[in-house]
């Protein structure tokens, strides 16, 4: 039987509507088909939407929803509250992910395990979980208040600790393979070349773990702009100090303000979208660095 | 173990004092934002003790909760199934134009704040959407009603299942669908006794996840539920009530059981690693 040669790569062809590349597979335009058409229904069509909504309001329309007071405190803290929580997590994560992936102790693999829980606890028990650790009279915000002074639940530092724990995983789980994967040549290398630990940490490992490192933070800033049930509890929501641009879209929606709300969605989307494209460049980045 | 190989080598190696001091660094931060937030929500649930505990679970407002959630989730959770498999059998098995932006398409729900994840619906079937006066001619309600709690649930957990298979199905390639077709087997044999046996793993991990979040979300389905008591609330929006009437033991009572789902999904999340790590993709094998 002469079997068809698979093997070598054959040009595109147009089969059907859709160019491709043909093969004894079956089942192409059935699985196309359903997949287009659904994620159509789902995702596109409803976000489309949302920007005919918001591009009705005209440029005028939209500056007159978008540069108020509230609006653009609203965006700077959820954006900057979220900068804050990733770069917490940059650091802490790193911490994380080397002594996982260095160090050998006891519970070692249930810890790696437990670091997921961030993306596995819904978002409105980690909200009202994280308010009565850190409120006045809790575990946490008691000792902080007696020792310090210091007020956390209801105030931007509150949110901070919030996005910190939602935004956790992505920077262990980034660093977490290219670790692992990092060559002990080059650290024996430097070593013998006479470099400190310190200085091999510095000048080595760092530079190869940059991309990764990088990629977890975008992670973690993009899920924490977003971020609604696990702040808003504990946020205090008081507008132009602690009211993230997402509830503010929850406010509007609340007194029928689809217009206002719509603006604000298609800003923060845009956003978003933005973040995506510096998200997809870093991951290229990081595919580059481990091609070599 | 990578550390092994050069552990007796003292340049190689942090000294013993910077390894503990590194390690209790790291498991303090854990502890702080991950253990002590878990073990809030049991010790808050039974302050006043089992019974009361239990008794906040019974209230019909409650139970009609968990209701309503588990049918949402029984809805979003095949239908996006369904679609895993088509999505990742079309991108994984053929080649052709336009896959990457597929790809990124599929992913996009990912990087959607759920609170706008919910607002397109209201935009689009509300009282004053696109759709809005044409459902209402038709007495269709899917904004606050169980149609609206599908379709946000369905946008939050849209890549779940297929950003599990697709790189899996891409790593394991085509030979085998091919010799499956080429020995008369048709499409439907290769996919239940070819394809579906080397991917079982994956898929359930990628179910179990997409479950956990539809069984959990808050935001998107907060924005389209209309928080009506016993009707549109489903577990994740009843804690959110019984926290605002300060009704703090029946709240944490709820999001106890919303905590053991997410114990669970990762207790089998982990097992599923350990165990058939080989059979996911290479993303998700432990180390």
């Amino acid at each position: 039987m002469s079997a068809v040669s698979l093997a070598e790569p054959v040009p595109l062809h147009r089969g059907g509507t859709v160019l491709m590349r043909p093969t004894i597979i079956p089942g192409f335009r059935l699985t196309l088909g359903i997949t287009v058409t659904y994620l159509s229904v789902i995702v596109l069509l409803p976000l489309a939407a949302l920007a005919v909504k918001a591009a009705g309001l005209g440029f005028g329309g939209l500056w007159t929803a978008l540069a108020t007071e509230r609006v653009l405190s609203a965006f700077k803290v959820s954006f900057g509250l979220s900068l804050v929580g990733a770069a917490v997590n940059a650091v802490a994560g790193l911490l994380v992910a080397w002594v996982l992936v260095r160090y050998r102790f006891p519970g070692k693999r249930i810890i790696d395990a437990f670091v997921d829980l961030p993306f596995a606890l819904p978002t409105a028990v980690a909200g009202i979980a994280l308010t009565a650790l850190y409120a006045p009279n809790g575990w946490v915000g008691a000792l902080l208040k007696d020792w310090f002074g210091m007020k956390v639940a209801f105030t931007p530092l509150g949110i901070a600790i919030a996005l910190t724990f939602i935004g956790l995983p992505f920077v262990v789980r980034t660093v977490e393979p290219v670790l692992q994967d990092l060559p002990p040549e080059e650290e024996e290398a430097a070593a013998c070349l006479g470099a400190s630990r310190w200085q091999t940490f510095r000048h080595v490992i760092l530079p190869a773990l940059m991309p990764a490192l990088l990629t977890g933070f975008a992670l973690a800033f993009a899920r924490g702009v977003g971020e609604y049930g696990s702040v808003i509890f504990i946020a205090g929501n008081m507008p132009g100090v602690t009211e993230i641009a997402p509830l503010l879209i929850v406010i509007k929606l609340e007194q029928y303000d689809f217009a206002g709300a719509a603006a604000v969605g298609m800003l923060m989307l845009l956003v978003s979208f933005a973040m995506l494209l510096v998200l997809n460049l870093l991951q290229a980045w990081m595919r580059r660095r481990h091609a070599r | 173990m990578p550390g092994e190989a050069h552990a007796s080598r003292s340049t190689l190696v942090e000294p013993l004092w910077l390894r503990a001091a590194l390690i209790v660094a790291a498991l303090a931060f854990l502890g702080l934002f991950l253990l002590l937030p878990l073990t809030v929500v049991f010790v808050e649930a039974l302050k006043r003790g089992v019974g009361a505990y239990w008794n906040a679970l019974q209230e019909p407002d409650a139970l009609s909760a968990i209701k309503l959630t588990l049918m949402t989730a029984g809805i979003a959770v095949p239908l996006n199934l369904l679609f895993g498999v088509c999505a990742s059998w079309c991108i994984a098995k053929f080649d052709f134009h336009g896959k990457h932006l597929l790809i990124t398409l599929i992913d996009l729900p990912f990087s959607v704040s759920p609170v706008i994840s919910g607002m397109v619906y209201v935009l689009l079937f509300g009282l004053n959407g696109l759709l809005g006066p044409w459902l209402r001619e038709h007495d269709v309600q899917i904004i606050f009603a169980l149609p609206g709690l599908v379709l946000a649930t369905i946008f939050v957990t849209f890549p779940f299942v297929a950003r599990e298979l697709i790189p899996l199905m891409q790593e394991q390639g085509t030979e085998e669908e091919e010799a499956a077709i080429v020995l008369g087997a048709s499409g439907w044999q290769t996919f239940w006794r070819v394809t579906l046996p080397n991917i079982k793993w994956g898929l359930l991990y990628g179910v179990l996840l997409c479950n956990a979040r539809a069984m959990g979300e808050f935001g998107a389905v907060s924005v389209v539920s209309g928080h009506i008591r016993g009707e549109t609330n489903t577990m994740p929006l009843h804690v959110e009530i019984l926290y605002n009437e300060y009704n703090f033991v029946a709240a944490f009572a709820v999001a106890s059981v919303l905590a053991l789902l997410a114990l669970v999904t990762l207790a089998a999340k982990t097992v599923l690693e350990w165990r058939f790590g080989h059979e996911l993709a290479a993303t998700r094998r432990g180390g």
